[in-house]
């Protein structure tokens, strides 16, 4: 896998000189005007969005943990001056930064979180700066500390409960479930719960069958719960921000082979207020042939996929989903009503995940007659992780595999 | 007595008596801690000189084991997690001497020492860190899921394993088949509650299971007196009567667990040990070990108190081995651990078909969806 780097508003200016309407390849122009309308509506916005963040984007680097980078030196012309590279673990770290300093209620508690500086550095230098009351050191003890994380949450406190991974929060899920999500419904609005839990989340390198397990489908699963999945620094920035003030439970699924990839991020992206609202998804890159979902890591697959496939006359769409509950839905159909096709990719079991809602939305909703071919996931094999190398690597879907579902949906 | 007045004399041998007139060594062991027992295991130990070079043997191998893995890990042939053994060298060595390979043992992730102990060789062992078909767990497992006869691994979640332990010691009085179950865990994992819901469901169906807690002083970065109120691990099972021992001594470790043993076998029900034992690496390959603790600190325990070297010591210094006898045994030991390096680094990787296999026992083999929905796997028991 190579990393390569490419000025995204140039390739957003490519895709948008293309008429909408004409853009599918099955060429269809005619379309109950109803949806057609709402569509552009949708698109439309989407696009005023996209281009406002993305006009201040130069360019970034993407997924994969090897350092060759290609870099188109002409776009550098076009980049504002301000942008600054951050990797996703800065980000987080920033990010809870900032947030202890605006609010006295916030506070981070977990194992190894203060004076390790974090099992993975996520929260390195925090503990120096905050001390002891904001910054908890537990012991191993995860059914016992997310519980107290929740009752102080209850109380009025905006506590940060980290699991070192999400495989160890099974044995707290009782507290994130019965004790967060369910709360606020079972007291009729009286007692909220402000809590966020944090993690990596999914495969990581060798680490085996108990500690690569994805839990986006498993708390995605729960009415209460805010479930997010951040791919890159300005999501990982800007979702944190927006779990930590938001008044409900949100489980946010980090990455840990994402920790260390750097991106640009903007200085409108840097202030202290820049937040991703969570429920919407970004259309990361824009496409006419089909649609691409994804969260975390894959997206990052997706683009790469992308790439190759645009050399071979398809244009793909990638959406990162950035929020796995609430499911932005609409963003989902308006592609899939632009496009006419759909892949879903994710990390985690076929079986139950978060590619099967996907589809089974897609079905119910007004999306199903756009669609020229059926729906099609790529998810992790149905097994346990392996830990020999070679099984590994078979175990997680690669970008041959996306590129695969394409040609195979897209009939090539 | 006799026994006494045996240890009486041997002390006061001439030490250039021929080492073949001493095959058998009667030593002195450190005071142990008791709670709730009247008595605890003796405080002399004898040795004989078998018994003497077979504990040297299997704690130096464990020892060079741990080091060439740190080797292969640095040379990226290992990966993922790796928790190293070196320093706790007694502790799986002295347990494995107080009961025996018909009886079950349980631990968590530190377990390359265990898995050993437990009748896994080197070859086997490495070539599972390595990834590869010869592994113990056919390369699938890796470094915290090792498992050999009555050893249940290799555990990656901590305290997890606990209350399997108490699972495998229900098993034993249900079959009546007079094994019992060592159950270890450490301090970090000392303070879970399934550990407490476990120390209540033993003691009230008086399971025969030994806790044994290795008290090496760190859980990861965190030292005992920042994660536990009260730091005397052998007391925490409160109704359980429990022992501390000095982890570094193999002699003491197994008297301790001889007596253990006994105990769980006259169906008294549980009974917990404390092993205060230190390990020399970080917790795994990713913590250097020394944010937290001093190097000076580690440098101290390795000169005063190295489990081996404490027995070589003790052998020498009593005439049951000369130098050049243990030196022999390093070298073999060294070329054992170079052989099975060798093994692990040359013998291949699974084979692909092998992916899908072991996700249920005794099943008819059936269709496992790939990524795509186009790749189709089958999985066979």
């Amino acid at each position: 896998m190579h990393r390569e780097a490419y000025c995204r508003r140039k390739c957003f200016m490519g895709v948008n000189d293309m008429p909408i309407s004409s853009s599918s390849i099955s060429g269809r122009t005619d379309s109950c005007s109803d949806w057609t309308g709402s569509f552009s509506r949708t698109s439309r916005s989407s696009h005023s969005e996209d281009r406002s963040k993305m006009a201040s984007l130069g360019c970034f680097l993407r997924t994969g943990k090897n350092a060759v980078s290609v870099v188109l030196r002409r776009e550098f012309s076009k980049t504002p001056p301000a942008a600054v590279q951050v990797n996703v673990r800065d980000a987080l770290n920033q990010a809870m930064d900032e947030e202890l300093e605006r609010d006295e209620r916030v506070f981070l508690l977990g194992e190894e979180v203060a004076q390790y500086d974090g099992a993975y550095k996520v929260s390195r230098g925090l503990w120096k700066k905050y001390g002891d009351k904001r910054i908890i050191d537990t012991p191993i003890t995860e059914m016992g500390f997310a519980g107290i994380a929740v009752g102080a949450a209850f109380a009025g406190l905006r506590p940060i409960c980290e699991f070192m991974t999400w495989n160890f929060s099974m044995q707290a899920i009782d507290q994130v479930i019965n004790s967060a999500a369910k709360t606020y419904y079972m007291s009729a609005g009286a007692q909220p719960v402000p809590i966020v839990f944090r993690g990596p989340n999914g495969s990581s390198a060798g680490v085996a069958a108990q500690h690569s397990q994805c839990f986006a489908a498993w708390y995605g699963h729960c009415p209460g719960l805010k479930v997010v999945s951040p791919w890159n620094s300005e999501d990982a920035r800007g979702l944190l921000k927006a779990a930590i003030r938001d008044d409900n439970p949100v489980v946010f699924l980090e990455n840990e082979l994402m920790y260390g990839v750097p991106f640009d991020l903007s200085e409108e992206v840097m202030q202290k207020d820049f937040v991703v609202p969570i429920g919407k998804a970004k259309v990361e890159r824009q496409g006419t042939h089909i649609t691409l979902v994804s969260h975390s890591r894959c997206v990052g697959f997706c683009l790469d996929a992308a790439t190759v496939l645009a050399k071979e006359g398809v244009e793909c769409e990638v959406v990162n989903l950035r929020t796995i509950r609430p499911l932005d839905v609409d963003t989902i159909e308006a592609s899939v009503m632009k496009t006419g096709h759909l892949v879903t990719v994710e990390g985690g079991w076929p079986q139950y995940g978060v590619g099967a809602e996907i589809c089974a939305r897609v079905m119910e909703g007004p999306a199903f007659n756009y669609l020229d071919a059926p729906a099609v996931r790529v998810t992790g094999v149905d097994i346990p992780m392996p830990y020999a190398k070679i099984l590994e690597d078979h175990s997680v879907p690669q970008i041959k595999d996306i590129i695969f579902s394409v040609k195979k949906v897209l009939n090539m | 007595l006799l026994q006494m007045l045996l240890c009486y004399l041997s002390r006061l041998a001439q030490p250039q008596v021929l080492r073949s007139r001493f095959f058998s060594l009667c030593v002195l062991l450190q005071k142990v801690d008791l709670h709730r027992l009247e008595e605890g295991p003796p405080l002399t130990s004898t040795l004989t000189r078998e018994e003497g070079l077979k504990y040297y043997r299997t704690m130096q191998t464990i020892r060079r084991m741990e080091l060439k893995a740190d080797q292969l890990y640095k040379q990226k042939i290992i990966r993922g997690f790796c928790h190293l053994y070196d320093g706790q060298e007694a502790c799986a060595v002295g347990i494995e001497g107080g009961i025996t390979l018909s009886d079950h043992l349980i631990t968590a992730y530190r377990a390359h020492g265990y898995t050993l102990t437990r009748g896994g060789t080197v070859r086997e062992i490495m070539a599972e860190l390595t990834g590869r078909r010869g592994g113990i767990a056919k390369g699938k497992g890796g470094s915290m899921h090792m498992y050999t006869k009555n050893f249940y691994g290799g555990n990656g979640i901590v305290g997890a394993q606990v209350p399997l332990g108490a699972g495998v010691a229900l098993a034993c009085k249900y079959l009546g088949n007079d094994q019992l179950c060592v159950s270890l865990y450490g301090d970090g994992a000392a303070n879970q509650g399934q550990i407490f819901e476990t120390y209540n469901m033993s003691s009230l169906w008086k399971l025969p299971i030994i806790f044994i807690c290795e008290n090496n002083q760190y859980a990861m970065g965190t030292s005992v007196e920042r994660s536990a109120a009260s730091t005397e691990y052998y007391k925490r099972g409160d109704y359980i009567p429990g022992i501390r021992v000095d982890g570094m001594d193999v002699l003491c470790v197994r008297e301790a667990t001889k007596f253990a043993a006994a105990h769980c076998r006259s169906g008294k029900g549980p009974i917990l040990m404390e092993l205060q034992t230190y390990r020399y690496h970080g917790h795994s390959m990713s913590d250097p070990g020394v944010s937290y603790r001093t190097r000076e600190e580690i440098q101290e325990v390795r000169s005063k108190s190295d489990p081996i070297s404490m027995l070589k010591d003790r052998m020498l210094s009593n005439n049951m081995a000369s130098i050049e006898e243990l030196k022999e045994i390093d070298i073999a030991v060294r070329k054992e651990i170079e052989d099975a390096a060798q093994f692990a680094t040359t013998d291949p990787e699974p084979p692909l078909d092998d992916l899908c296999s072991h996700i249920f026992a005794n099943d008819q083999p059936f269709e496992v969806r790939g990524a795509t929905p186009w790749t189709k796997l089958t999985s066979t028991s």
